[in-house]
């Protein structure tokens, strides 16, 4: 809504291609309307934060784009997720396939009760992969993006419980590489962490902003102003303004915004 | 502040933490909970010690070989536990093999896939099904269940695979077969309750991940939940191995009773409970009621064994996954 009249597509760089085009979605939990007409561009090899107060729809909306909800009966989604212009509720798309091109990072680390390697090659077994020299390259290589090897690489088949938090975490994102995803949802991928898990965390999404389209949820403004490119705040299950984060930060064009960068409430 | 000091019950609570009642009444608490549990170690020790001191003129008469002798004499007092020990325990896995299998199968889809509302009322009949007296298990055994197998389901897999030795022979309706059965169903509602419970406690984040990696929900299932489960689930099959064990006059009703040892599943057998229950009165020599004490210690011991195991191998799980035992 207000990203056609504000302009909310101002200031990017010239060119970007939009990856997610959202359009109108609303999301009801049985009779509570959780996402109220949210439309927003999501581009090409950058990073969107979405933050705003606890409750805002943020995650929500993130879940809408890979069809989460599908696993919540109570949910119901309307609106539009076209994903290089082919919309992700469509009858023709396969949501199975679909995950496979839009992974998803969660809130609480979950690593699989199975062996490191295993919760690395877990998805490509579930998609068909058998070859095992492939398995194992690509979890290498994963792992190595995940900036977890090193840490790794001598205990592949203890179980990835046995794993600290932080590690858990960059476990959970090596997972989700492994697939060689188009789009990474990362649904407040550093709440749970110490702050020295959350430094690495923060450095691992400014790694994989050059291969992937990143969308982060984030309670932590700092958190967005540090990884982000763009920005989009929302208040109350809708969409109140999308920028640059620079300009969301410095610039903030509706005054909920400000309100809430300056931390007047949430 | 002095004031405060002077107070008597300022100054006790402030050296020892607890006033002297309520130090006596920890006191008392603690020792109510410890004799509580001492109890079990206690009824345990003497159940095992009455056990031997009964049976120890059978164990001194003949030794280990009552564990492998066929013959069951009181006539001429030679007495052996071998066809009793093979019909519990193949009736008991039967058993096990079928409630695992069905339990499972349903506790799944009552958790994962059923809505709640065929969920709940099922869940209901499931926990019906265990609190059904084993007599009245049984009578059903006996007078439906015994006929349909003999009369159909029996011969119907001997046209097939008769060519087994363990669908051979003759069909009677009641024998090891129909009393594995039997248990089975008496033991399932217990596999399904608790394996649903412990299905539905596995943390949904671990199921979010997995759909969230292109997994199906039923490769979500097999790969993800039910391994996380798996421990739980052992320990549910376990306790209901140890119902199945001991279960008496179900399967005394349905088995034949026949100390014979015979490859076919189709022929009579007997259990080491439903031979207890059988002959106890009419044991007339002491060597004869020692002899059916040793069949208890030998009951016991098998139980004893099976937990055992099952405790190694549901430790062994969590260590695999990581998770403390």
């Amino acid at each position: 809504m207000i990203l056609a009249a504000d302009g909310g597509t101002a200031g990017i760089q010239a060119g970007a291609e939009v990856k997610v085009r959202v359009r109108d979605l609303n999301v009801y939990y049985g009779t509570n309307h959780a996402i109220r007409d949210a439309s927003l561009d999501i581009e090409q090899s950058q990073v969107t934060a979405l933050i705003g107060p606890s409750g805002c729809g943020k995650s929500t909306f993130v879940r809408a784009i890979n069809r989460m909800h599908d696993l919540t009966p109570s949910a119901r989604v309307s609106g539009s997720v076209e994903i290089d212009g082919v919309d992700v509720y469509s009858r023709r798309v396969d949501p199975i396939v679909m995950r496979r091109r839009v992974a998803m990072v969660f809130q609480r680390p979950n690593p699989f009760p199975m062996s490191i390697f295993d919760n690395v090659a877990y998805g490509l077994r579930v998609n068909g992969e058998r070859d095992r020299v492939r398995i194992a390259g690509l979890v290498e290589d994963s792992l190595r993006r995940a900036v977890l090897w090193d840490e790794v690489k001598d205990r592949m088949s203890d179980s990835g419980i046995t794993l600290s938090g932080g590690q858990q975490q960059r476990l959970c994102i090596a997972r989700v590489l492994a697939l060689r995803p188009e789009v990474i949802l990362m649904d407040e991928p550093a709440s749970a962490l110490d702050p020295i898990a959350t430094v690495k965390i923060e450095e691992l999404i400014a790694e994989l902003r050059r291969d992937y389209t990143v969308v982060i949820v984030t309670h932590s403004m700092a958190q967005a102003g540090r990884v982000s490119d763009r920005t989009a705040f929302f208040l109350d299950g809708s969409i109140v303004e999308v920028g640059t984060t620079t300009q969301i930060f410095t610039r903030p064009k509706d005054r909920r915004t400000e309100d809430y960068i300056t931390g007047r409430f949430g | 502040m002095s004031l405060e000091l002077d107070s008597p019950r300022t100054v006790e609570v402030s050296q020892r933490g607890l006033t002297a009642r309520q130090a006596i009444a920890d006191r008392v608490f603690r020792i109510g909970l410890v004799a509580a549990t001492l109890t079990f170690v206690i009824l345990i020790a003497g159940l095992f010690a009455e056990l031997v001191h009964g049976s120890w003129e059978s164990l001194v008469a003949f030794g280990p070989k009552f564990l492998w002798s066929s013959e069951w004499n009181p006539v001429t007092n030679h007495f052996g536990a071998l066809p009793f020990i093979y019909g519990t325990v193949v009736s008991s896995a039967i058993a096990i093999l079928v409630a695992g299998v069905v339990g499972i199968a349903a506790a799944v889809f009552l958790a994962e896939f059923a809505p709640p509302a065929v969920a709940r009322p099922i869940s209901f009949f499931i926990e019906l099904l265990a609190a059904v007296p084993s007599v009245v298990f049984g009578l059903w055994g006996l007078f439906v269940l015994a006929p349909f197998l003999g009369s159909t389901v029996d011969p119907f897999i001997q046209r097939y695979l008769g060519f087994l030795p363990m669908f051979s022979g003759g069909i009677y309706g009641i024998g090891l077969l129909t009393a594995g059965l039997l248990l089975a169903l008496m033991i399932v509602p217990t596999v399904a309750a608790i394996a649903r419970d412990l299905i539905q406690a596995v943390p949904n984040e671990l199921r979010e991940a997995s759909i969230s990696l292109g997994a199906t929900r039923w490769e979500t299932v097999v790969h993800v939940v039910l391994p996380s489960a798996r421990a739980g689930i052992v320990g549910a099959c376990v306790l209901a191995l140890g119902r199945a064990l001991g279960e008496t006059i179900a399967a005394t009703m349905v088995i034949g009773n026949r100390p014979a040892i015979s490859a076919s599943l189709f022929a009579p057998s007997y259990t080491l409970s439903s031979v207890i229950a059988n002959e106890f009165t009419e044991a007339t020599s002491s060597l004869y009621l020692s002899a059916l004490l040793e069949l208890g210690l030998i009951l016991f011991v098998i139980s004893f064994i099976v937990n055992g195991c099952a405790r190694i191998l549901m430790w062994s799980m969590l260590r695999s996954q990581g998770r403390r035992p």
